[in-house]
């Protein structure tokens, strides 16, 4: 039987607002237990929550960036439930009119070479409260309590059952990471937890169009665990389903360490959360002035620029997806573009390679690459100006890294910057090519005198003889000769 | 002094005639005093409030005072006041001392008042005869054997019985107004939204209202003045400009028209209130008003919506106490859920668990359109009932309760009449008017007799002049219940 896996994503993205969503005080990470929770996060006696525009406008923001509608009035409604670490007894979410409602987010996937482009149409966006956490360690049978991340502000965005596979399902969840920290309402750091994904999946035949019983598979913090737990649970639900028995609707939980999900609770324990408008907080009211404000302050999105680098720069989708894959490294891809408009494809293949690799291994953005787009875009115009070869470059490259500011501040605000370090570096080693037709010229004959027998097999049509040939001038002129004059002055002389 | 006014009191103080130490010192007397009798106080702190005293008479002594700088006020134990313990009559904060204070009563702070201790309640709020205290029982000062009201029963005693000047209260149902009523004295809560509700214990946020409790409008008017304001802190709080809501108190009443819902003078008000209010209502037709008949249809329907609604919201507001963080907590228990099932159990008394139960139940899957939405529906039809009245009338006037303080004990094993109790008061929190209560006279054994006035959104000014109008031409408010 051939059968089909369903997908539903629902992340939790916690807002980068300074302070908490309901309350004044700090939502930075790290700081001692409950240094960060006041009198509101505390739930003391008579508190009551006060709303931060912040999260609201990250909220439109990001509506905006997937073409939803921005609910207005949308309402703040509370979800009850016991737990220590949820210190009012009830979590304030929207539940029947949230603020984000429907919008859409475009994939592309580009998997074994194939290149293929997909539409994950989206529920709902709602702003909600995190909750605190509860330590069960160090406490000797007991367990200890921090609400420092209680009231963090999360939007959780809900997508439709749309996706067919693991793979789309990281695909949605990298694309809405890349997005969220792109238009700045989220900073997609997995490992505090500010980009959390929940997974509803079900499996059917292929061809049927009714779902399946769904699992929802709890706090998938990476993009691995959220691809193997998938695969996982659907291979589980298949088996099941296989030998004869039903799915059970249940919320699991998936073990990193063993590679499965095991059941948290099933539907019947299932708690009623006894939703209701929250009488402290009124309606929430967005203005039209606000939203166009909003939009005014959008950046060119990550979709539109993909598309724009494939259009207007000839680039491929791969190229362009990870020129894309964060906002520093499209800034400063168009910026070194900017200096280079004749050769964009050059300019993303030194961006993604050599800048990149240099960056990575020094664990750097490429906000605060020690080499400014400038100072990039120069050294490429000399190997496109036949100055040097591309191989050369990588040497001046490596040294012009070595010497440029290391400094951790954004290429953006320096000032300053030498921007004619590679001709430097070039002229003070010689390093220019030679493309004097006349010395070349010498140096072929030359090498054509040292090496009769290899002129002997190119004649006798050996083309690799010619290889060889080409090498040897090369390194005559050690390095610096212009590769493509080389050939055409070799191939001359060899058939005159 | 006992029965001076506020003003009167602050003329005293301005002149230096008495020191508020003094003054403070006469109330602190009195209430300790009194309070084994009456049991209106669950905190009296005497070297607190004569320290405040104290940095009242410097203030004075520099020029800097204010119409209640140096007034001892007594604070219903329902506001967070740093430093004090805040219990809102409830086992479950018999321990809380307060870290911060009420937005109420940093606005008391503010202007050097004295807080003279804090004021015994029903438990969260909740009953209309301060009966459900974990404190004990309020007892009417004009008939000992009679409850006071509730929930603001602590305040109301306090004031009756001249053990201060003046209180504050909170209103979810009547809680300011039946209490004022029963203890003969005049109480106002204010438009929804118009005093901060932050700092002050939750019972039912769409509902609950702070307001002055006091002698007389006059009174009411100024302490309205330093509790009504902006606060950011409270999202329901209204932004406005601030007012004197003594700016109205001397208008004559030419031309005032009152309504009288027919509803409201039916066969279920006792005859002694029915003749007090009648008696009132006449005094003021002499004094220049016409009554005109007005209805509210939906009158009825209020105790049901506000026994569905209040209930709901409080499920909500009193999970907050589970013995986690601060408050009680049984100090017995297995596990976590047991830690929540005994502390909960223990911490609260029986009519917040019957309160808490009803709102569970009305918020619980299946049941929430059937009772909750319904219940808004109704909710907003009755605030259409009262525009419309106010279309024919200027102020609405009628009894605040149905009877005289009833005894005590006599309708606590009959949560349903009490309930009735407030069936005057309720639909005004439901449509977030404002309304007060003022003594028109004494009936059944001789205990007091409120009249009801209810005024239109943020009429404050107004209604404390319609108030003030009667009580320059009668003297109830000036009686004092024997000792």
């Amino acid at each position: 039987m051939q059968w089909e896996t369903v997908i539903g994503l629902e992340v939790h993205a916690q807002l980068s607002t300074e302070s908490k969503i309901f309350s004044g005080a700090s939502t930075a990470f790290g700081a001692a237990p409950n240094a960060e929770a006041c009198a509101v996060d505390l739930a003391l006696p008579g508190v009551l929550p006060v709303l931060n525009r912040g999260a609201v406008e990250r909220a439109i923001r990001f509506g905006l960036a997937v073409g939803a509608k921005v609910n207005s009035p949308s309402i703040f409604a509370r979800k009850n439930y016991f737990y220590p670490d949820l210190p009012k007894g009830y979590q304030i979410s929207q539940y029947e009119l949230p603020v984000v409602e429907g919008g859409h987010i475009q994939l592309q996937i580009v998997q074994d070479g194939k290149e293929q482009e997909k539409i994950v149409r989206l529920v709902r966006a709602h702003l909600e409260e995190d909750a605190g956490k509860s330590l069960h360690e160090d406490f000797h049978g007991m367990s200890g309590i921090d609400l420092n991340r209680a009231g963090t502000p999360l939007l959780e965005i809900v997508s439709e059952p749309d996706m067919r596979s693991s793979v789309e399902a990281v695909a949605y969840a990298k694309t809405l990471h890349t997005l969220v920290r792109w238009i700045g309402i989220c900073d997609g750091n997995m490992q505090e937890g500010s980009f959390r994904c929940d997974a509803n999946v079900s499996v059917r035949l292929r061809g049927s169009d009714k779902l399946g019983t769904r699992c929802e598979i709890k706090n998938l913090n990476s993009f691995r665990f959220l691809e193997k737990a998938i695969d996982y649970e659907a291979r589980r639900q298949i088996e099941i389903l296989e030998d004869g028995g039903s799915i059970q609707q249940q919320t699991r939980l998936f073990d990193p360490e063993k590679g499965e999900t095991r059941a948290m609770r099933s539907k019947e324990d299932a708690q009623d959360y006894r939703y209701f408008p929250d009488p402290d907080l009124l309606p929430l009211e967005i203005s039209g002035n606000w939203i166009e404000e909003v939009k005014k302050g959008l950046p060119e999105l990550p979709q539109q620029m993909r598309t724009r680098l494939e259009h207007d720069y000839g680039l491929s989708m791969y190229d362009a997806l990870l020129l894309t894959a964060d906002r520093d490294i499209s800034e400063y891809y168009e910026a070194v573009v900017g200096k280079l408009p004749s050769d964009p494809k050059l300019c993303a293949n030194w961006v993604m390679g050599e800048v990149s690799a240099y960056l990575n291994n020094e664990g750097r953005s490429f906000d605060v690459c020690p080499l400014s787009p400038a100072q990039l875009a120069q050294l490429l115009l000399r190997i496109k100006d036949g100055t040097i070869s591309g191989k050369i470059a990588k040497d001046v490259f490596r040294q012009m890294w070595a010497q440029a500011d290391a400094e951790s501040i954004s290429w953006k605000n320096r000032e300053g910057v030498d921007e004619g370090l590679a001709d430097r570096i070039i002229d003070s080693q010689g390093l220019r090519q030679i493309s004097d037709s006349s010395a070349l010229e010498n140096l072929v004959y030359e090498v054509l005198a040292a090496n009769p027998k290899s002129v002997e097999e190119f004649k006798a049509g050996k083309e690799k003889a010619f290889n060889a040939l080409v090498g040897q001038v090369m390194k005559a002129a050690r390095g610096k000769a212009n590769p493509a004059q080389v050939n055409e002055i070799l191939r001359k002389k060899l058939t005159e | 002094m006992l029965n001076a006014s506020l003003k009167q009191l602050s003329a005293m103080l301005a002149a230096r005639k008495i020191s508020s130490v003094e003054l403070t010192s006469e109330f602190l007397k009195r209430s300790r005093a009194l309070n084994p009798e009456y049991n209106a106080f669950i905190t009296l702190d005497e070297r607190t409030s004569l320290a405040q005293a104290q940095a009242a008479d410097i203030l004075i002594g520099s020029g800097r005072g204010q119409p209640l700088t140096g007034i001892p006020i007594a604070q219903k134990d329902i506001f967070c006041t740093k430093g004090w313990l805040t219990t809102c009559g409830s086992k479950m904060l018999s321990n809380f001392i307060s870290p911060y204070d009420a937005h109420v009563i940093g606005r008391f702070n503010a202007v050097g008042a004295v807080n003279i201790g804090k004021t015994n309640m029903d438990e969260f709020a909740m009953g209309s005869s301060n009966e459900t205290s974990f404190y004990g029982p309020v007892k009417n000062p004009w008939d000992t054997a009679a409850v006071p009201g509730g929930s603001s029963g602590g305040s109301a005693c306090a004031v009756a019985a001249r053990m201060a000047p003046a209180a504050t209260g909170t209103d979810t149902g009547g809680s300011i107004r039946q209490p004022a009523a029963l203890c003969g004295i005049s109480g106002l809560k204010p438009t929804y939204g118009l005093v901060s509700r932050y700092g002050m214990v939750a019972f039912a946020s769409s509902l609950d209202q702070g307001g002055p409790m006091a002698k007389s409008a006059e009174d009411l008017a100024l302490m309205l003045n330093v509790m009504a304001g902006f606060d950011a802190r409270d999202s329901t709080s209204l932004e406005r400009e601030p007012e004197d809501y003594t700016r109205d108190l001397e208008k004559p009443l030419d031309g005032l028209r009152i309504g009288l819902p027919k509803e409201y003078f039916v066969k279920e008000i006792d005859e002694d209130v029915a003749r007090a209010v009648e008696a009132a209502i006449g005094q003021y037709r002499k004094l220049g008003a016409e009554t005109v008949e007005v209805s509210l249809p939906n009158t009825k329907l209020s105790v049901p919506v506000y026994y569905v609604l209040a209930p709901a919201e409080a499920s909500s507001n009193l999970s907050r106490f589970d013995g986690v963080r601060y408050g009680y907590r049984a100090p017995d228990y297995l596990d976590l859920n047991d830690m929540y099932r005994k502390t909960r159990a223990q911490g609260f008394g029986s009519e917040v668990k019957r309160r808490i139960l009803i709102g569970t139940y009305v918020l619980s899957h299946g049941y929430y359109d059937a009772y909750y939405i319904q219940a808004q529906k109704l909710r907003r039809l009755m605030a259409q009932d009262f525009a419309e009245a106010f279309k024919q009338c200027d102020v609405i006037m009628g009894p605040t309760s149905p009877t005289v303080a009833f005894d005590l004990g006599e309708r606590s094993s009959d949560p349903v009449q009490m309930y009735l109790s407030d069936a005057y008061t309720i639909a005004v929190n439901l449509a977030g008017l404002p309304a007060m209560s003022i003594p028109v006279g004494f009936g059944h054994k001789n205990r007091p007799v409120g009249l009801h006035i209810i005024g239109n959104y943020f009429a404050e000014a107004q209604m404390l002049n319609v108030a003030h109008q009667y009580q320059l031409e009668s003297d109830w408010h000036t009686r004092m219940p024997k000792e």
